[in-house]
């Protein structure tokens, strides 16, 4: 796991050397010995070179393209949207936006997602950290137990649980509330949070915790106060992790979040695309989903190597 | 001392650990159960009726296609996200004009083409699958026949999602738009963590950049590709949020695009078939494990250090 950090963190720093190699004079001095390489594969690295950037922009279209058409499309009228696809807007039609932030409740939806994911990421952080800290660092019997139950989490379908899950919920009066929600969205996130928290905190060292025992600190006190601030990276991507997860989540709130006007984000638009669909109301359907695309999309620019760090630190090791 | 050490584990165990058996733990546990019983979901009554609802899903003709898609999606996804995650990643990392000093480069601009390759993955999915849904319209105001008819292709308008035969794959190519990125992202920290000698050594051995990627990268890449084709067989033997939303029916035409999840979700809250749907559940659970057993077992070598 400390190559996770090591290997994520700083994980376009090699890109750039790569591209200015002057600030690598070590590589000069190796220039000798592979020039006759050099010569007989220059034409092939050129070639190489044009070809490998056809492909990427080929790609890079693809991603683009139906994302600028969604933004495009939401500021036309629906007459032009059904007259041609790709033509420009005659004038911007930003009252389609405003449409659907009111009308269609996207405002509200938007409310109600940052209400269930600003509780259960808080959540999320605070009791997996513990979990993962205890697990990590304390021996006791049945420490395997706990960690093996936690991380067989992560390889379960939901979906298979989501039958039972529904009437335990309705039992304990949780359907449709944000705290049922909240409650459902930690425990789901515990599986991951766990496994990668806990081989974070081994990695941390033990001289700084059993100095501040030493000193007379408590565990409680040693853990918020020395732990989680050594414990800052790994808690900022797992962070990342959850968030995205949690902000993005559709599967759970569409079984157990059905209350009127309780819809988070990606379920109400969802619903807005339907009952929009009907209507042909396209203008306001890709209002309401350009408007949902926003936060996530702002996050990410601002954030976007920590993004891409914190969404692949699971997968490398 | 050590009382409070057992007090202060307890403490901080109990709530995260209470959580997780009441919400995540039981429920699981209760659907391997109930898949022994008639239980309709509607009402608390049920009986033990033991395996006939694994015998009635033998019989379940849509049970059998759902299977059949899901196991489609399972052979293709991965092997197209990863095949194109890895030849996108390599091209980033070495496909660059070689430049004074460096034996390999990377092509300029590689960190944008990451940022924007990686973006779909931000998504929720159920942003992507309502976007694709009026893409694929076939309709005026879809963009992709839209598209067919400004280049002059007015002769080709498919119906896309309405068709049985095309619109499996158009599920797929959703998946695969959005999920290349980060394999992508994955892979070039992968290789950038590669020791350049290596491929110092080998080009000066003669050996042209193809070779190397089949002989140094892949192998070095391993344990990374095995990982990412867990995390894509899971992702294929989901896609629930994508079948449901964008999918007409929704399942597709013929049930086309039926998938497991999908089944389950309908016989549960639309059939009154909660017996029945855990039973599919637990399939898709032996799908999943048997899964996992085969790229684990696959993927076994010796792990290369460097």
């Amino acid at each position: 796991m400390t190559d996770t950090q090591t290997g994520a963190v700083p994980e376009g720093e090699p890109v750039t050397t790569q591209l200015v190699p002057p600030e690598l004079p070590g590589i000069d001095k190796r220039d000798a010995p592979s020039a006759p390489g050099k010569r007989q594969s220059g034409s092939e690295g050129r070639v190489l070179n044009v070809f490998s950037h056809a492909f990427l922009v080929v790609w890079g279209l693809l991603v683009t393209l139906p994302v600028l058409w969604a933004i495009m499309t939401s500021l036309k009228t629906d007459s032009e949207i059904l007259k041609s696809p790709w033509a420009l807007p005659d004038e911007l039609k930003w009252n389609n936006w405003s449409r659907a932030w009111q009308d269609a409740n996207m405002g509200d939806y938007f409310m109600n997602s940052v209400i269930v994911v600003g509780g259960s990421l808080v959540g999320t952080m605070l009791l997996g950290a513990m979990a993962a800290y205890v697990i990590a660092r304390f021996e006791f019997p049945g420490n395997r137990f706990i960690y093996y139950l936690f991380i067989s989490g992560m390889s379960f379908p939901i979906i298979l649980a989501l039958v039972p899950l529904f009437f335990v919920m309705d039992n304990m009066g949780l359907l449709n509330t944000y705290h049922g929600l909240i409650l459902v969205y930690i425990g789901y996130s515990l599986p991951f949070t766990v496994f990668f928290l806990t081989s974070f905190f081994r990695t941390l060292p033990t001289s700084v915790a059993e100095a501040a025992i030493l000193d007379g600190a408590s565990h409680t006190r040693t853990f918020f106060q020395v732990m989680l601030p050594m414990a800052k990276p790994g808690l900022i991507s797992v962070g990342i992790f959850n968030f995205l997860g949690q902000w993005n989540q559709y599967l759970l709130p569409t079984v157990l979040n059905t209350g009127e006007g309780k819809q988070v984000l990606p379920q109400g638009l969802v619903e807005l695309a339907a009952t929009q669909g009907y209507d042909g109301d396209w203008s306001g359907l890709f209002a309401g989903l350009v408007l949902a695309t926003l936060p996530v999309l702002a996050v990410y620019i601002v954030f976007q190597r920590q993004v891409q760090a914190g969404l692949t630190a699971g997968a490398l090791k | 001392m050590q009382h409070g050490k057992y007090r202060f584990i307890v403490g901080f165990l109990a709530l995260p650990l209470a959580i997780y058996a009441v919400f995540v733990i039981s429920p699981f546990v209760q659907a391997i159960y109930y898949s022994f019983t008639d239980w309709t979901g509607l009402s608390s009554d049920y009986s033990w009726v033991g395996l006939e609802n694994y015998d009635r899903l033998l019989d379940d003709e849509i049970f059998w296609k759902a299977l059949r898609n899901n196991l489609l999606l399972l052979l293709v996804l991965p092997l197209v996200t990863l095949g194109l995650g890895l030849f996108f990643a390599f091209m980033l990392n070495v496909g660059g004009k070689r430049r004074r000093g460096a034996v390999i480069a990377g092509v300029r601009g590689s960190g944008f083409y990451k940022v924007v390759y990686f973006f779909p993955q931000v998504l929720s999915i159920a942003i992507v699958a309502v976007l694709f849904r009026y893409a694929y319209e076939p309709t005026e105001g879809g963009a992709l026949n839209g598209f067919l008819r400004a280049i002059g292709l007015d002769s080709v308008q498919p119906l896309w999602l309405g068709d049985p035969d095309l619109a499996l794959w158009c599920v797929m190519a959703v998946m695969v738009w959005c999920n290349v990125g980060f394999y992508v992202v994955l892979f070039s920290a992968g290789m950038s963590s590669i020791p350049r000698d290596f491929y110092e050594a080998a080009l000066l051995d003669g050996a042209n950049r193809f070779t190397t990627f089949f002989r140094i990268t892949l192998p070095l890449l391993w344990d990374t590709v095995q990982t990412g084709w867990i995390y894509m067989g899971i992702i294929a033997l989901d896609s629930f949020a994508v079948v449901q939303i964008m999918t007409i029916g929704p399942g597709g035409p013929d049930y086309s695009t039926e998938v497991l999840s999908f089944y389950l979700y309908t016989k549960s809250f639309r059939d009154g078939q909660a017996g029945q749907a855990t039973a599919l559940g637990v399939a898709l659970l032996i799908v999943t494990l048997i899964f996992a057993g085969i790229v684990m077992r696959l993927g076994r070598r010796e792990r290369l250090e460097f």
